[in-house]
């Protein structure tokens, strides 16, 4: 894939120990495996496999992808954040590669 | 059928469990509001006239047809997945390409300020007078003052990214395409094909869209056909789509060999459905299932 743009939207503020509502979107295909192009032929699977969330070191959320998720994955989630910290993000990709984006939050 | 994902699978199982359950989706959904993320209201009613559309009671947008959650989806900018599209648009703008040098802001500055109001007058009659849709003002600049050396297919990624960017810089205004003076042929024109049955099927647009808005056809729910929603992102195809490709899809649907994107025939439809839209606001980039 090129030209992958993660998304992210945490909530503004938090206090200490809030549970949080997290939303991530990323473009992609993900291409199922089951079409095939127009000489009839399969066209290669390529999906998101997998989808990780850490927070402070901690994991959120480590979740499989597989082939019925529809383009561009969408996926919203609930955290707690005990303290200040980062937000990383990882998207994988079948063809090894792998997406990530960081977003600091900073509870009150 | 080749081209069916799961999304669509999923989307028609839920289309048929809804016709089976009754009347849910029968009509539009007229206590519907479109507010974007809890502020910016858009129009999605607007008073019929007797010139363009005598046989509406009222125009809607096809927003009031679709479900909650369809809806929902487009109230937030962020679960709005044409948003993607929008933000690639933003990053062509300033993208230099051609032997000029230019990129589209050398010239046009500031896209909110520059393209606002654009996507409202689309179509419009250009300097020669021609009706030109946007993607033709789009390729003409792309080929005679950037000097790029390929214009854009009608239907590209790039396009579709461009044209939805410039579209959200018209977010709320309302529709308002000049049908007289040099226009008016062209307004003429694609009212004859709006009112011709086409295909196999003979089926016009307006058997569905006028006759039938708010009833079901099979599986689908039929709106107005309004466009001031385009580009929207089809849930079923899962991309933005432009408002060619959509004609396209209806006109097949009628088993009838359809008119090419970006044809003169096309623009002359796309001005006549653009006007039976007058007052509803642009959406920018809408979500339809």
């Amino acid at each position: 894939m090129t030209d992958v743009r993660p998304r992210i939207r945490l909530p503004r503020s938090a206090a200490a120990g809030d549970s949080i509502v997290v939303k991530t979107l990323i473009n992609h295909d993900m291409e199922s495996g089951q079409r095939r192009n127009s000489a009839g032929e399969i066209i290669p699977r390529q999906i998101v496999n997998r989808f990780t969330c850490e927070y402070a070191g901690v994991m959120v959320i480590d979740m499989e992808l597989h082939g019925a998720i529809s383009a561009n994955p969408y996926i919203e989630f609930e955290a707690v954040v005990p303290a200040s910290g980062d937000f990383v993000f990882t998207w994988y990709d079948d063809n090894g590669e792998v997406y990530t984006s960081t977003e600091s939050f900073t509870v009150a | 059928m080749q081209h069916l994902k799961a999304g669509r699978t999923l989307a028609l199982a839920t289309a048929c469990v809804a016709a089976l359950t009754g009347v849910a989706l029968a009509d539009p959904d007229l206590t519907a509001e479109l507010v974007i993320d809890g502020e910016l209201h858009l129009v999605t009613r607007a008073p019929s006239d007797d010139v363009i559309t005598p046989n509406l009671p009222e125009r809607y947008s096809g927003f009031l047809f679709r479900d909650p959650a369809t809806r929902d989806m487009q109230m937030d900018d962020f679960e709005n997945p044409a948003m993607l599209a929008v933000e690639e648009g933003e990053g062509l703008w300033s993208t230099v390409e051609g032997t000029a040098g230019q990129s589209c802001q050398d010239c046009h500055g500031d896209a909110a300020d520059s393209m606002a109001g654009v996507r409202a007058s689309m179509p419009h009659v250009n300097g020669d007078g021609v009706l030109w849709s946007m993607e033709n003002y789009v390729n003409n600049c792309r080929t005679t003052r950037m000097g790029a050396a390929e214009p854009w297919g009608w239907n590209s990624g790039q396009m579709r990214a461009m044209t939805s960017y410039i579209s959200m810089q018209s977010r709320g205004m309302p529709v308002n395409v000049a049908i007289d003076g040099a226009a008016a042929p062209y307004w003429e024109q694609g009212r004859e094909m709006y009112y011709t049955r086409f295909g196999q099927l003979e089926l016009s647009c307006a058997n569905c869209h006028e006759d039938s808005a708010g009833l079901m056809i099979r599986a689908d729910h039929l709106s107005q056909g309004q466009i001031s929603g385009f580009p929207t992102y089809r849930l079923k195809d899962q991309r933005v789509v432009s408002i060619h490709n959509r004609f396209v899809g209806c006109i097949r649907d009628t088993r009838a060999e359809t008119f090419a994107m970006g044809s003169p025939e096309f623009i002359a439809l796309e001005l006549y459905v653009a006007s039976r839209g007058n007052g509803l606001a642009v959406e920018g980039v809408s979500v339809r299932p």
